[in-house]
């Protein structure tokens, strides 16, 4: 007889769908099946089940293949190549629990280490914008049950986070959006004609890279100021439009991903929208939120935040916090060879890393602790597998409107398997030993 | 993406350029042809498929992974972030040439091998 696990936290994207129901095996081992679940959020908890999956470290042999160590020996070389190193680089953190980021941070802060999250390649230039002009936001209850007048700016909620328009900006019937979806208005910002634009009122077509230039224009159409013709491939008489439909809502919010924050622009272009959703309230209420990727993405800003200040791109290397993005940020410092080891935890850098910052990690002592095999662990010296946070391991969590929620243990790992949180505080034992000796 | 990066199914996935029919035209490729892409900052060989969520004549689209990565431009402007998006790039068919898995591309990328 299978029993069933109900309330779940789905560990794939920001949305954090907290009704997952896991249906596991009489003698709670092995997974079933999963319900109400995004068809990326079902394939991680079946793929922890997947056969091959590797279950104890391995260390690269000067050949380039691959040879199984126990954790022990793990363990020993990662705080070697930390309390050696001058300068390591500490990555990742986003696929991990804010427990375990937090011991991870306690080790960087101990062998002087640059703590890095996937913000550096995703939201990192959200981060900036923010200190730069403040962020009005709101969380995701709000928008299901008041947002009226939903943008969607460079990202595609249908392909990435694809549960978040039946769950909180589109469809769902709220307190004030009675009707679900026909209380509301679409507006979709994107130069490629995606699932999610073909579902909007309007689609704005735009030239790549020119999102700076529409979101001025959208600026001067609230000021009912001249437009020229045509901006970025948009004509004005639809700006206009919009402009009209923005304002004419009760409550409305700008959704925003990728398409901004990685074009040439990058955090100008977050500064315009956000002075954009400043704009808008002087008509009507407006709030701004990033669609942020990885499932505690926001959490590792979190606890970096409350603990060093700086939400990503922390040096400690000087025995106190400095940020400066540019010049702490993982990708600067590969690229001018900064760093003389990198650690990499609950992130893929080597395939989502532009090559040249790959080479600079495959050519340094490196240790990679993921529980997938991935570009980073095939080029790393040493791959830790561990336990997936949310399916084998609980922890907490933050979703991408800053809102905590405890994710959940549905099974067991595989058998002497560690947790992100116990892999690191045997390294942090260690470490201290080695640094006191 | 969840399923496991070293199969073959993160390669059909990922390991591909969407076009525009218009564009696919002009190089005179078949869909499903093998390109070899290039812009100022490397090349990889991937499959042309037609967009799916076109039209966007002009515009090529590789999804994010190792295969994107080996052409975007990794300068940051001092902001930490890559330019990711809106790098040019040059499409030629390269019928003969295989793409490659995602650990096999990174490591033969790391070794300086291609």
């Amino acid at each position: 007889m299978t029993k069933s696990v109900t309330d779940v936290i789905c560990p794939f994207c920001g949305t954090l769908c907290d009704d997952l129901e896991v249906v596991v095996s009489d003698d709670g081992k092995t997974i079933v099946d999963v319900y109400n679940a995004c068809a990326i959020g079902a394939e991680k908890f079946m793929h922890a089940q997947a056969s091959g999956r590797v279950t104890r470290p391995r260390m690269q042999q000067p050949d380039g293949s691959y040879k199984e160590v126990s954790y022990d020996e793990a363990v020993e070389y990662t705080a070697q190549m930390l309390a050696k190193s001058k300068k390591p680089l500490m990555y990742g953190w986003s696929s991990t629990s804010c427990e375990a980021q937090s011991v991870g941070h306690e080790i960087a802060e101990q062998v002087g280490a640059i703590v890095d999250n996937t913000a550096t390649v995703c939201h990192g230039t959200t981060l900036l914008a923010v200190q730069d002009v403040g962020i009005p936001s709101c969380t995701l209850g709000e928008v299901k049950n008041r947002a009226d007048r939903i943008i969607f700016w460079g990202c595609n909620p249908c392909h990435a986070h694809p549960r978040h328009m039946s769950r909180y900006s589109i469809f769902p019937r709220g307190f004030f959006t009675n009707k679900g979806h026909k209380n509301r208005k679409m507006i979709v910002v994107d130069p490629r004609n995606t699932d999610t634009a073909k579902m909007a009122d309007i689609h704005f077509q735009i030239e790549q890279g020119r999102d700076y230039e529409l979101l001025s224009a959208l600026r001067v159409a609230l000021r009912k100021e001249v437009l020229p013709d045509t901006v970025a491939g948009v004509p004005k008489e639809k700006i206009y439009e919009a402009a009209e439909l923005l304002t004419s809502g009760r409550f409305g919010i700008i959704f925003f991903g990728m398409g901004v924050t990685q074009t040439l622009s990058k955090n100008h272009n977050i500064d315009e929208a956000i002075m954009l959703t400043k704009d808008l309230n002087e008509f009507t209420k407006f709030s701004i939120m990033a669609m942020r990727g990885h499932y505690n993405v926001t959490g590792s800003g979190q606890v970096l935040g409350w603990q060093f200040g700086y939400p990503f791109c922390v040096d400690l290397s000087r025995g106190f916090a400095r940020y400066n993005p540019g010049e702490t940020s993982s990708n600067d410092l590969l690229r001018r060879g900064e760093v003389d080891a990198v650690f990499v935890l609950g992130s893929d850098p080597g395939a989502h890393f532009p090559i040249s910052s790959v080479k600079k990690i495959s050519e340094l002592p490196s240790v990679a602790v993921d529980p997938h095999i991935t570009p980073t662990t095939e080029v790393a010296k040493l791959h830790v597998p561990v336990a997936f946070v949310g399916v084998e391991v609980g922890g907490n969590c933050y979703r991408m409107d800053n809102v905590p929620i405890d994710a959940r243990k549905v099974v067991d790992p595989p058998e002497g398997v560690l947790t992100d949180e116990e892999f690191l505080t045997r390294v942090n034992k260690r470490v201290k030993e080695l640094m006191e000796a | 993406m969840e399923g496991g990066k070293e199969k073959d199914a993160y390669r059909k996935a990922c390991g591909i350029i969407e076009m525009d029919p218009s564009d696919l035209k002009k190089l005179g490729a078949w869909r499903n042809t093998n390109v070899k892409v290039t812009s100022p900052h490397g090349s990889v060989i991937v499959k042309a498929v037609e967009a799916t969520q076109g039209p966007h004549p002009g515009l090529g689209y590789i999804p994010m992974g190792p295969w994107a990565n080996s052409v975007t431009d990794p300068n940051t402007y001092s902001t930490g972030m890559p330019t990711f998006k809106g790098v040019p790039i040059e499409v030629e068919i390269a019928m003969n040439e295989p793409v490659l898995s995602s650990i096999e591309l990174v490591q033969k990328k790391c070794r300086g091998e291609i």
